[in-house]
């Protein structure tokens, strides 16, 4: 193998799993350790710089870093990196201070954003300070998009969405809420320099089977629901109710009808329990609630009796995998079932949906109803149209929708000075020593050993009688501290400078994970093999130095690395040394 | 300074035959100097351990004062253990196997231990050929003592305050030949593939068997003009040729190429295979291994690998005639068989 080019600002960026599985590269351990530290507030504006709605985001992102935590390989479970985000959001002290300000002069350039979601939100705090004139758009009363229409209450509290829409609003956004956009001409018309799309995937898929339009108004659409009773429009449902579908909407629509009055209410999946798309901890969390989960049943009728809905059939299939792996549900040939229900919610899936952009607006659509969007810069055919989350590229998540808008805005900012959309700005990295004497470092090293402590939640009896009332209470300081310490810190990075190496082997020996070999060079897949303990992981890089004296070469696999510093400690010529990598995406402006 | 190892292991760390991975050889973490010779040789011994998938319970691991006889607390943490007094691990190893011939001894001794206080000890311990492995890291200095030339230390060695040793070198490898050891190696801490094999080798030999392992003394023997420093041994190394243990029931035959190489059979069956032999040596010619550890030394190299060997060896035990069995495991019977017994011996007697 050649030797690695930790120049390459993505090598050492890989290795921090969280930050590079995270679609807005939030730098994790960093706000981490300074919530270790009891600097909350310095951990909110590292994550409000990257993400924008930390508060939002503590309580229900989708956590991609998660699953790639590094802690989650080496023993049971990962840091709890989300619901820490969330302690330093409720620890934090005002913030105000610390957000940008937005120019006396402004630049000149108007800019229409559609929506008021995350991606939008997003939009505006990254071009308002540069002193653009912003325009947001929403059919709603006020600015979140989705995180205030779906997102339910008990899950996301109002107070925390408002704040963090708030500090964006604050910052000269001419709000037009109540007003719904349906015509393209009519804002391109309007002379913006640009137009953001962020409307999302607004419209909620209905399930037409036999008795439906009899069971009329017994039958809900799941995001439309939600959002009426986000609104105050809806506020009760009959007391047997089916959710059907297995996603995360189907889990919000349970738990908020157990909250409306529903005291039967049941999930009904097509899928196998184990494929079902809602996050884990959703539906423990709904389970919890006291609501069941049937597997395998395919809807195929709506019952109707006396003009009026009392229930669905089921049929009951296995899930069939062929070589491929590709599943179908085959009927299991078990008689049908019959599930009693007053209220049906259909949260199936969500299409997004572009109504009011007309035929001749120079923005092109796919065959399947679908902007054509260029994947780096968010341009649509109309290089003034530029689209971000959902609505760009179909239903993702909220951090997604962030990560969005922070590169439509680099465009949008771009194309309004002039210059190639394609050139877009380096990343921040900065790479520094934590050595602070012969043996110390100055970040926590020592490894604890704690599993991953449990969020405590509100009692069920009270939360299941007030729609607003927060399930999660989040982590206590004390816990919140000892859970911050579980993190490996692997953003501080072992550097090995070969010219120092005396090759004496220390490091190797010391190395509890054995994750470092002096060896002859070969290609990655025979060096692999040929590790003191074998590098398994493919998803995960080998550090390979260059020759040394001996003819060998270093090889440290990165997988299960502890970033515990004790090869640099036990390396008498500080070849190896513990550094910080700190890496930024670079916003617009 | 970091005094605990984090707990957590490679998840696909190899097993060995006993299904331990290397953590049940581990020791605590090393409080030697940062890159210390001695922290390879540990890592060594663990490694050798290991791939032999013996027991930790079945071994003794003994040792007496200096860096290296700290270095048992850094390695097989499960084993017995016995830290003596400085230059008597000889005795307090000779004592214990004759108690208990089941355990197999790991003395681990420096140059000081060994070349200095415990010459006496050392010499005899080879006289009796008690069956133990006895390996010496040598670095030619006393390190807890900030680095004084030991009496291995080569004449002309520089140290690092300038001053040059005057004083001809103890060859340790040379003296044991010389009295009659019936398995010498020598090898250097930082070339584990040499080592661990010879370890592996040293451990499967029934009698007394010694490995002189060249161990750099990063702090205070690591300067340049210093005939005991990384850059100097890499230079002046000169491996006898390559060394393996096969066990007993592998098949070796299939890829072993004749004419390269020599496998000496051991009393289990274990064969040790010597492969790439230099021109004109020959490991059972004890002559012939004491001339070339001379002539490499005169070359001002350092012979490293194993340079002597004898197959038929009688350890202190068939020496001395010793009970078969451990003495805690003899019952009353055993030591009082009654007076049938003693009526047999006195009519021997008269």
């Amino acid at each position: 193998m050649k030797p690695t080019d930790t120049k390459n600002p993505e090598y050492f960026h890989k290795v921090v799993d969280c930050q590079y599985a995270c679609p807005a590269h939030t730098p994790v351990p960093e706000y981490i350790r300074l919530i270790s530290a009891g600097k909350y507030t310095e951990a909110y504006m590292i994550n409000w710089e990257s993400n924008v709605f930390p508060g939002v985001l503590g309580r229900t992102c989708d956590r991609p870093c998660e699953p790639a935590c590094r802690r989650g390989r080496i023993e049971e479970e990962p840091v709890a990196i989300c619901r820490l985000k969330r302690v330093a959001a409720d620890n934090k002290d005002d913030v105000r201070a610390f957000m940008p300000g937005v120019p006396s002069e402004m630049n000149g350039k108007r800019i229409a954003l559609i929506g008021g979601g995350p991606a939008s939100l997003t939009v505006a705090r990254d071009l308002a300070p540069l002193g653009y004139e912003i325009h947001l758009y929403d059919e709603h009363a006020a600015g979140g998009g989705m995180m205030r229409s779906q997102i339910p209450s008990f899950r996301l509290p109002d107070d925390v969405l408002n704040e963090e829409v708030g500090y964006i609003l604050d910052m000269g956004i001419h709000t037009h809420f109540n007003t719904y956009v349906s015509s393209m001409i009519e804002i391109l018309e309007k002379g913006y320099d640009a137009v953001f799309v962020g409307t999302g995937a607004p419209r909620g898929r209905d399930l037409i089977l036999p008795g439906r339009e009899e069971a009329g108004k017994n039958v809900h659409v799941g995001i439309e629901w939600l959002a009426s009773v986000a609104f105050e429009h809806t506020h009760k449902i009959g007391k047997k109710v089916i959710v059907l579908g297995g996603g995360n909407t189907a889990m919000d629509c349970c738990r908020t009808s157990r909250r409306l009055g529903g005291e039967e209410v049941k999930v009904v999946v097509r899928s196998p329990f184990a494929e079902m798309k809602a996050s884990p901890w959703e539906i423990e969390d709904a389970m919890h609630e006291d609501i069941p989960i049937f597997e395998n049943h395919v809807p195929k009728t709506y019952v109707i009796e006396n003009g009026k809905l009392v229930g669905m059939t089921f049929e009951k299939v296995k899930a069939v995998y062929d070589e491929q792996g590709k599943r179908s549900l085959v009927p299991s040939g078990e008689p049908e079932v019959f599930i009693e229900a007053d209220d049906v919610l259909v949260a199936v899936g969500q299409q997004n949906s572009f109504p009011w952009i007309e035929k001749d607006t120079g923005v092109d659509f796919d065959q399947w109803g679908m902007p054509l969007v260029d994947s780096l810069t968010h341009q649509s055919t109309n290089q003034r149209v530029f689209f971000g989350g959902d609505a760009a590229f179909g239903p993702k998540n909220v951090i997604t929708a962030v990560a969005h808008g922070h590169q439509a805005a680099i465009s949008i900012d771009l194309y309004c000075r002039g210059e190639a959309l394609t050139a877009r700005p380096a990343p921040f990295t900065n790479l520094v020593s934590k050595k602070m004497g012969i043996h110390e470092w100055s970040y926590d090293n020592d490894v604890v050993n704690d599993q991953r402590f449990i969020v405590p939640q509100a009692e069920k009896k009270a939360a299941l009688s007030d729609r607003k009332l927060e399930v999660e209470l989040g982590f206590d300081i004390q816990t919140a501290i000892k859970e911050a310490h579980r993190c490996l810190n692997c953003d501080v990075q072992t550097v090995f400078e070969k010219d120092k190496c005396i090759e004496c082997d220390a490091c190797v020996d010391i190395c509890p994970t054995s994750c470092i070999t002096f060896t002859a060079n070969g290609e990655e897949d025979d060096l692999r093999t040929r590790l003191k303990a074998p590098a398994l992981n493919i998803t995960q890089d080998l550090y390979v130095s260059d020759t040394l004296p001996t003819q060998r070469v270093m090889v440290k696999d990165e997988d299960v690395c502890l970033h515990c510093g004790l090869c640099a400690e036990r390396c008498p010529t500080s070849a190896w040394d513990m550094q910080q990598y700190l890496y930024k995406v670079t916003k617009a402006g | 300074m970091t005094y605990i190892r984090p707990k957590f292991r490679h998840p696909d760390l190899p097993k060995n035959d006993l299904g331990y991975t290397t953590r049940e050889y581990e020791g605590s973490l090393s409080t030697l100097c940062a890159g210390c010779g001695h922290d390879s040789i540990s890592g060594s011994i663990l490694q050798a351990c290991f791939e032999l998938s013996i027991p930790p319970h079945r071994i003794a691991k003994l040792s007496g004062i200096g860096c290296s006889s700290k270095t048992p607390t850094y390695f097989l943490g499960n084993s017995h253990g016995f830290n003596s007094v400085h230059g008597r691990m000889p005795s307090v190893a000779t004592g214990a196997n004759m108690a208990n011939r089941d355990l197999i001894y790991m003395g681990v001794s420096g140059d000081g231990d060994t070349a200095s206080i415990g010459m006496g000890q050392f010499v005899h311990v080879i006289r009796r050929n008690l069956n133990m492995v006895y390996i010496v890291m040598n670095n030619g200095c006393y390190g807890l003592t900030k680095g004084q030339d030991s009496a291995t230390a080569d004449a002309g060695s520089k140290s690092k305050a300038g001053s040059v040793n005057p004083f001809q070198p103890i060859d340790l490898a040379g003296l044991a030949l010389e009295l009659g050891a019936g398995f010498v190696a020598q090898s250097f801490s930082g070339d584990k593939e040499q080592l661990v094999p010879l370890i592996k080798a040293a451990v499967s030999h029934p009698g007394f068997a010694f490995i002189n392992v060249i161990s750099p003394c990063v702090t205070f023997n690591n300067n340049p003009g210093s005939t005991k420093s990384y850059d100097y041994v890499r230079e002046h190394i000169e491996a006898t040729g390559k060394t393996d243990l096969v066990p007993e029931k592998s098949e070796i035959l299939a890829s072993y190429e004749s004419g390269t190489g020599t496998e000496v059979m051991l009393h289990d069956g274990t064969f040790i295979k010597l492969e790439k032999l230099a021109v004109n040596r020959d490991p059972f010619n004890r002559m012939e291994a004491m001339n070339a550890l001379r002539n490499a030394r005169n070359r001002n190299e350092i012979l490293t690998g194993l340079l002597y060997i004898e197959t038929e060896t009688e350890d202190l035990h068939h020496t001395i005639n010793s009970a078969d069995r451990p003495l805690n495991s003899l019952e009353e019977e055993d030591l009082c068989p009654g007076s049938a017994v003693l009526a047999e011996i006195n009519e021997d007697l008269r």
